[in-house]
């Protein structure tokens, strides 16, 4: 079975700095990827942890309203667009889906690390509006606000239209590689759901995105040349770029989650050593998301006066969303019964991503209903929902594929009984922070406020408390993943028992995959046990 | 904060999700929440129980144990939770339909209000009594009252959390809301759109008085709009009016632009290393053309450009009120 002896592992077929910058190998970007959006994790939730800091007590503390506003700007703009959107795709994706799929790599090696260059270049610009202004619009770029500003909007803006190229490359690549690179005998309903999440994620990459470019560049000239496209005072429309605004960005936060469903249907089979339970409704689910997710972008727009039949058929629509959303759950805990289960640190993300996902599913509901809506949106309800699906359901399962794949991107195994500490660190830690959010936010707490009444004080204390529960949890987890590079046990080459492709090659896989190119004749998940 | 007057508080009253309910509206509202909570519960509970039954009763107990069974589907089953959850979802759905159409239809007879939002402060017209009040809407109680909305600058929104309203308020374009209040007393009036360095303080007051004390009201109004005010007072009304005190406090803090306290006469160092004395030139200027002098470690385009928004009187008005909060001449 192993073939690391035999051969050289992708690490060592090529050493030094160019071997990284001019790569084509899907394995390296994918790793190049992991650091570059750990970074932009990081930086992400440096400015969580200090807007919630200022948040401890109502009025004037650590910074000024002005210094408040640019970090929240910030903490979303970064991890929205520098962070989330890349994440699992491009980090986990590109490193699995090829070998998942038996592949050697993506259909485009160049075109791949061409996508991590623009990425690189769309960061630097966002770096350097950082210095040159950190813009304070809120990660949402409303207009006329952002014409008014005197922060570094152009150079932000410019940031999001940079990297939005880079995920259009990245989906195309990934499009091309499920249709054409599929191993011999593995058709479109053997693959593993993982593979067809990332595809469906990608179909929005490449129609959604450019809808978003375009209304960067809009607003960008809006800014520079005053055409009054946007600015009510030159006849503009500024609910116009909320519509175009959220077209892309709605789709988006199925950019952000749909990734994350694929890895839990890997991970719950796995260790439950169970075939997925409703497989073909799980795939078509992931289409199904893609595409009504399409169709629902207005429900951000409830009370901004568009009309009531828009607004009707946005909440309806919305609710529909929520069908394949719950049918995954049903199916993911299904596939669990009469199973062998082990609760590996991988599982445990993948249970509390269906604990959280739940939470963010059924606030979710409360906010497609219309009256309901009326009353909580632009208060702390929605963002505490928005972060229990992003946190709590994208995040946590990056986190539980990374711990998956962990052993075959590395090549070691880290400590199992510090990752159980720093999950439970995280689970109680985002608990903290985010469920007393949706309190504030029906007690009527509005968001984006640098100060706030002074009976909401106990609810946000407690909060922020929580963000250094979450921080020490993300702490102990880069220490022991670093550590496990150097000193962890020497993996396998399948430590779970997993039967999709990636784990029959060597742990880290060779430059190439695989030795001999795989066959397929079966579905993705074929262990054993009687069936009914 | 600069709300002179307590409002009801939000945390306190009301359960454990909602703030006390004040308008016809409250039902409409609370109770989809409240369903769909509840229907939450049933269905997260169990969920939560049938995991915890499989991790126990499934666990792994040797390395090479084989699952029970290899389930791929059942056909009824997953009908009946794709079908019941899509009923349950379209009831809920009509629900806060019928919550919301109530919501966008105000009543013939409704006490017309003109609102208009600024940075940061709101004005409301009373077009039935005229009267034009900033930083508190005053309504009597069991009137439908609608607000017709505009924004002089970004958009705004209006949020009452105890009527269950909400409502953007945009440049360049009108917004409606209604509600009917049902009972008297204070009640917060918050700003939810994102707006800027004052969003946060960008509050109001909603008074609801009951009837014979709205008339009361209306005519006491009235009688001060008849007298001569004192340009000092005229200038503190003007200062709420355009929502100065937003920003600069009268009480020495300090806040997203410079203290009016003992402000005046007193030598202030600029951003570009220069100094000016503060008189009624400086501040004719600064409140026309605010970036022209700004005070050395304020941002440089922190408040809006009012001229020809507040009338020479008023000017004149702020300087007096200015001067009347500490004069180092």
């Amino acid at each position: 079975m192993s073939n690391s002896n035999s051969s050289l592992n992708f690490y060592q077929a090529a050493r030094g700095i160019k071997s990284w910058m001019f790569t084509l190998d899907h394995k390296r970007i994918g790793i190049m990827y992991l650091v570059a959006i750990s970074i932009a994790f990081a930086l992400g939730g440096v400015f969580a942890v200090l807007l919630r800091l200022k948040l401890m007590v109502p009025g004037p503390f650590l910074f000024s309203a002005k210094t408040y506003n640019q970090l929240f700007t910030l903490h979303g703009a970064v991890m929205i667009f520098l962070f989330i959107i890349p994440s699992i795709p491009a980090s986990l994706g590109n490193f699995v889906l090829p070998l998942m799929l038996g592949a050697k790599d993506v259909a485009f090696p160049r075109l791949n690390l061409a996508s991590f260059y623009v990425y690189l270049l769309g960061s630097g610009f966002a770096l350097y509006s950082l210095v040159a202004g950190a813009v304070d619009t809120g990660w949402t770029f409303y207009t006329p606000y952002v014409t008014t500003t005197d922060t570094a909007v152009i150079s932000m803006t410019f940031a999001a239209f940079v990297l939005g190229f880079s995920s259009i490359l990245t989906g195309l690549n990934f499009i091309v590689t499920v249709h054409q690179l599929r191993a011999p005998g593995m058709t479109w309903f053997r693959m593993p759901l993982f593979c067809w999440a990332i595809y469906a994620t990608a179909i929005i990459q490449i129609l959604a995105t450019p809808v978003l470019a375009i209304t960067l560049l809009l607003l960008i000239a809006e800014k520079t040349m005053s055409i009054g496209i946007f600015t009510p005072a030159l006849g503009g429309d500024p609910v116009l770029f909320q519509h175009f605004f959220w077209f892309y960005s709605h789709p988006a936060v199925y950019i952000m989650i749909l990734p994350g469903m694929g890895i839990i249907s890997e991970l719950v089979t796995t260790f439950s050593r169970r075939d997925m339970f409703g497989y073909r409704i799980v795939a078509y689910s992931s289409i199904a998301i893609a595409i009504i997710g399409f169709l629902v972008w207005g429900h951000h727009l409830f009370v901004s006066g568009q009309s009531e039949f828009a607004t009707m058929l946005f909440s309806l629509l919305t609710f529909l969303v929520a069908i394949p959303s719950g049918i995954k759950v049903f199916n993911w805990i299904a596939t669990m019964y009469k199973g062998s289960i082990e609760l590996k640190s991988p599982f445990l993300y993948a249970l509390s991503f269906i604990f959280l996902f739940c939470i963010g599913g059924f606030t979710g509901v409360v906010l497609a209903t219309l009256s309901a809506d009326v009353y909580l949106t632009d208060t702390y309800f929605v963002v505490a929902h928005f972060h229990y699906v992003m946190v709590g359901g994208t995040v946590m399962a990056f986190l539980g594929g990374l711990h998956y794949w962990w052993p075959k991107m590395t090549g070691r195994m880290y400590s199992e009984t510090w990752a159980r500490v720093a999950w439970a660190l995280l689970f109680a830690g985002f608990n903290m922070i985010f469920f007393v959010q949706f309190i504030l936010g029906s007690k009527g707490m509005p968001r984006r406020y640098y100060t706030y009444l002074d009976q909401y004080q106990p609810m946000h204390a407690f909060s922020s408390v929580g963000t250094w529960v979450f921080g020490l949890g993300f702490i102990v987890m880069v220490v022991y993943l670093l550590r496990s590079i150097k000193h962890g046990a020497l993996a396998p080459d399948n430590p779970w028992g997993g039967l999709t492709l990636e784990w029959r090659s060597a742990s880290p896989p060779i430059l190439e995959n695989f030795v001999e190119t795989p066959h397929v004749a079966t579905g993705p998940y074929p262990y054993p046990g009687p069936h009914q | 904060m600069n709300t002179p007057i307590l409002t009801e508080s939000l945390i306190n009253k009301g359960n454990l999700f909602f703030p006390e309910a004040a308008s016809t509206f409250a039902s409409g509202v609370d109770n989809p929440f409240l369903m769909v909570f509840w229907l939450s519960v049933i269905f997260f509970v169990p969920i939560l129980v049938v995991i915890a039954i499989f991790l126990v009763r499934y666990r792994r107990k040797t390395a090479d144990q084989q699952a029970l069974a290899q389930i791929t589907h059942n056909t009824k089953l997953e009908i009946i939770w794709s079908v019941i959850p899509l009923i349950l979802l379209i009831i809920i759905f009509w629900w806060g339909f019928n919550g919301y159409l109530k919501m966008s239809v105000p009543p013939k007879d409704s006490l017309e209000v003109r609102v208009t939002a600024r940075k940061w402060s709101w004005s409301f017209n009373n077009l039935q009594d005229v009267i034009e009040t900033t930083g508190e809407l005053v309504v009597p109680v069991n009137q439908p009252v609608k607000l017709i909305m505009s924004s002089d600058d970004v958009v705004h929104s209006l949020y009452i959390p105890n009527m269950r309203v909400k409502k953007d308020v945009v440049p360049n374009r009108y917004t409606t809301l209604w509600f009917e209040a049902v009972r008297t007393g204070n009640f917060q009036i918050f700003c939810t759109e994102y707006c800027g360095d004052g969003h946060s303080s960008m509050l109001a007051v909603l008074r609801v008085l009951s009837e014979s004390d709205y008339d009361r009201w209306v005519l006491a109004q009235k009688k001060k709009m008849q007298q001569v005010l004192p340009l000092n007072e005229l200038g503190e009304i003007s200062a709420q009016k355009y929502g100065c005190l937003a920003c600069h406090s009268v009480d020495g803090n300090s806040g997203v632009g410079p203290t009016w306290k003992d402000v005046y006469g007193s030598k202030r160092l600029l951003a570009d290393g220069s100094s000016v004395t503060v008189d009624d030139n400086y501040i004719r200027e600064s409140i026309t053309n605010p970036s022209a002098k700004v005070v050395k470690g304020y941002p440089p385009a922190g408040m809006p450009v009012f001229a020809g928004k507040v009338s020479d009187k008023e000017l004149a008005g702020l300087a007096e009120y200015i001067k009347t909060l500490g004069n180092k001449k």
